[in-house]
């Protein structure tokens, strides 16, 4: 095993706890009670669980009864897509289209998949430009060619692999121009902007703890008021009937202590790693200058923490591979369950060849991130690339 | 001094061990895993097979277990292009592979192998049952005579066994299970693979149907008189007696055996279990590992297919083939399998049978 200390650039895939969070977590962990009993023990979790549902409805703009607990991103995903257009359908037979994009992560992309092949729901695939952008114009086009058949709008606030922030207030408001429900998943975008959902306009967006700093396996959809989705889970009717399953008290408790933690230091922290990340690009460009950055520019239209490069002539798993060996934690982008790397769909949607989208790397940088780990890189990443472009050109024989 | 060591791991408990001991051995050891179908589902299940997901989820769990990097390559299109597509063309060309040594001649010895000198590795490890004499960086067989795999590796060049490293070579496949147990890698009792992984039924012949297509033509004996009809002559492998249904029994009552396939006149002969010996064998594409290419006939033994019988004979360069004269007649010898000559344990060369008398 690898004795380096970890040169760590994946926040997007999880960050460190905060210690707040773990502590908050830990004690709650001794504490007994469900939030459900009627009894003594119940009523202090329940407590538990309602104050944290208040801070976590300030942090993200939202009424405390706004919130529904999940366990986790892919979930609040999963009940957002598959409930809303369930609903939606019931109540219209004719609503059965769902607008979203190719970029999209996985929970939604495949769950509206899902709903096409078992569900008879038909996708509109909303064209994103070249940075990975979806505008507010395509969405309503698209609406306005048959409103009526229009059952759900699901556009992710910030892409998790290239960054791009969408103009997610602008689509909500389309979407509302023709009556339809608008959900986003702010699971990347929670953990480094300002994430308002009352502002944005949103019908329902998806939140998650483990991004910014909170345990895994606990996130929240955010419903706004008279929007009831379908169940997808079934049971003790907790959560407004809406998501049955006992309450994780310690999970809730810490990834509000997190979230109410991370909205505190959220300013400082992102003009930070922003810094952090612009000197990174600056570093990879420098030692390869025919690297290409994927996704808007730095700026407001993409994340602070995100780098997310093309190196033409490499495959990006054998890039990732000599990284590890230098104790840099980086990532692909998107991994399939055999673990064989497969072109990223969010670069083959902004228009990226196969090529393009193979030899990709993405670098998120997060709370722990420090200059010293942007110049470890700096430091190695022109040889892995070397490397990694002969590997490739052996590969091609 | 260690190395950085590649270990190709299957899933399976002898490319697992073979790890651990590379890491024991002091070696910087990071494990990759070969996805070589298209379409993982597709190839052997379970405990069977090396290519499938469960595979790949067995390989990731051995190399957290002995606690090195893991990781999983796509060979796929490789795998498809040298191998299985390579396996589907000799059989058409009346000829009778051997994908295994195939995939150790192209896939695990050149396409992983270079990929990884490539990426700064020094060598590649795999579970294989063979050992290389330090000393002349000859391959040799195993210690364990029933498990040796030096056949399907005799194809390597000395450039590949100078980066190849088999750490089971001098260990029995009992121990090396016991020792699996010993270190908790929980692969330890799955079985061994068999057959061919890319066919997941285990029916070569149906899988050939599938690729080739039937293609009618005359079953005749030595004479060429007609004796029966098949459905494509690649169905057919040189020493078959099963499944030829012919019309009638030889005059002498005697069974018949596939002597011949003729693929360009789509023609199977057959005859009597006699006329199977064959005491001259040659052979293209010699490959010289265990001694430089021999200016004079030299004595020595010659084994015709995996786990086959060794058969002594002297051998010798006729320009660019080896012709091989066996001291002992052997029996239905197939074009497409390799000969590989053997003084005592260690392997001299070996080359690919094309005719036999």
């Amino acid at each position: 095993m690898s004795t380096s200390p970890v040169i760590y650039l994946d926040h997007a895939a999880t960050t460190p706890m905060l210690p707040e969070a773990i502590g908050a977590m830990t004690e709650e962990l001794a504490q007994l009670g469900n939030p459900s009993s009627l009894h003594n023990a119940g009523r202090r979790a329940r407590r538990v669980v309602e104050e944290s549902r208040e801070q976590l409805a300030e942090v993200f703009g939202a009424r405390a009864g706004e919130v529904v607990f999940t366990g986790g991103g892919t979930e609040a995903d999963n009940l957002a897509v598959k409930g809303l257009f369930w609903s939606r359908r019931a109540a219209d037979a004719r609503r059965t289209r769902v607008l979203t994009t190719a970029v999209e992560h996985h929970a939604v992309l495949d769950s509206v998949r899902w709903l096409c092949d078992a569900d008879g729901a038909v996708a509109d695939w909303l064209t994103v430009d070249a940075c990975g952008l979806v505008g507010a114009d395509v969405l309503r086009a698209a609406l306005s060619r048959d409103p009526s058949s229009a059952a759900l709008v699901s556009v992710m606030w910030a892409n998790n692999e290239v960054g791009a922030v969408q103009p997610v207030a602008s689509l909500a408001a389309a979407a509302h121009e023709f009556g339809v429900l608008f959900h986003t998943d702010a699971v990347q975008a929670a953990a480094q902007l300002p994430v308002d959902f009352a502002a944005s306009g949103a019908d329902a967006m998806s939140v998650t703890a483990h991004k910014l700093g909170g345990p895994v396996g606990v996130g929240a959809l955010i419903l706004g008021r008279g929007t009831a989705p379908v169940p997808v889970l079934h049971g003790g009717g907790q959560e407004r009937d809406i998501r049955s399953g006992t309450l994780d008290v310690p999970a809730i408790r810490a990834f509000a202590v997190a979230a109410v933690a991370s909205a505190r230091r959220r300013s400082a922290e992102a003009s930070r790693v922003a810094l952090l990340r612009d000197d990174l690009i600056r570093q990879v460009l420098r030692a390869v200058p025919d690297a290409i950055l994927n996704g808007p520019p730095p700026g407001p239209d993409r994340l602070p923490g995100n780098a997310h490069f093309s190196f033409p002539g490499c495959e990006g798993d054998a890039l990732l591979l000599l990284l590890d060996a230098r104790g840099i934690a980086c990532s692909t982008g998107s991994a399939c369950t055999a673990g064989v790397a497969e072109p990223s769909h969010v670069l083959l949607a902004m228009g990226a060849d196969e090529s393009r989208a193979r030899g990709s790397l993405r670098f998120s940088l997060g709370h722990t991130t420090a200059q010293g780990d942007i110049d470890a890189l700096g430091a190695c990443i022109g040889e892995a690339v070397t490397r990694a472009r002969r590997a490739a050109g052996a590969a091609a024989r | 001094m260690g190395i950085r060591v590649l270990a190709a791991m299957s899933g399976g408990v002898d490319s697992a061990t073979a790890a651990a001991r590379a890491v024991d051995a002091g070696h910087e050891v990071t494990g990759v895993h070969l996805a070589l179908s298209q379409n993982p589902q597709s190839y052997r299940t379970g405990a069977r097979g090396c290519c499938t997901l469960e595979d790949a989820r067995d390989a990731r769990r051995a190399a957290d277990v002995i606690g090195i990097p893991f990781y999983v390559w796509d060979m796929a299109d490789r795998f498809k292009r040298d191998v299985v597509d390579d396996f589907v063309a000799e059989y058409a060309a009346g000829r009778t592979p051997n994908p295994c040594l195939r995939c150790n001649e192209k896939i695990k010895f050149e396409a992983v192998l270079d990929r990884a000198l490539a990426l700064g590795f020094d060598a590649v490890c795999t579970g294989h049952y063979a050992r290389i004499d330090a000393s002349n960086g000859a391959l040799m067989r195993a210690a364990d005579d029933g498990k040796d795999q030096s056949y399907v590796l005799a194809v390597l060049t000395s450039d590949q066994i100078k980066h190849a490293m088999f750490p089971l070579g001098d260990t029995p496949k009992a121990l090396v299970r016991e020792e699996a147990r010993d270190r908790g890698l929980l692969v330890a009792d799955k079985p061994d693979s068999h057959d061919v992984c890319f066919i997941a039924d285990g029916d070569t012949q149906g899988f050939l149907a599938r690729q080739l297509g039937t293609a009618p033509g005359k079953i005749v004996d030595a004479d060429g008189t007609t004796l029966g009809e098949h459905d494509g002559a690649y169905g057919f492998t040189v020493g078959q007696r099963k499944g030829l249904r012919l019309d009638r029994p030889a005059p002498d009552g005697n069974p018949r055996y596939v002597l011949s396939i003729e693929p360009v006149s789509n023609t199977v002969t057959v005859g009597p279990a006699a006329a199977l010996a064959v005491s001259e064998i040659t052979a293209v594409r010699p490959v010289w590992t265990g001694c430089p290419p021999p200016l004079s006939p030299i004595e020595c033994s010659v084994q015709l297919r995996a786990h086959g019988e060794v058969y002594p004979c002297v051998a010798w360069l006729a320009g660019d083939e080896l012709v091989i004269n066996l001291r002992t007649p052997a029996r239905a010898v197939a074009a497409g399998q390799a000969a590989v000559l053997y003084d005592g344990d260690t392997v001299l060369g070996s080359a690919t049978i094309t005719a036999a008398r």
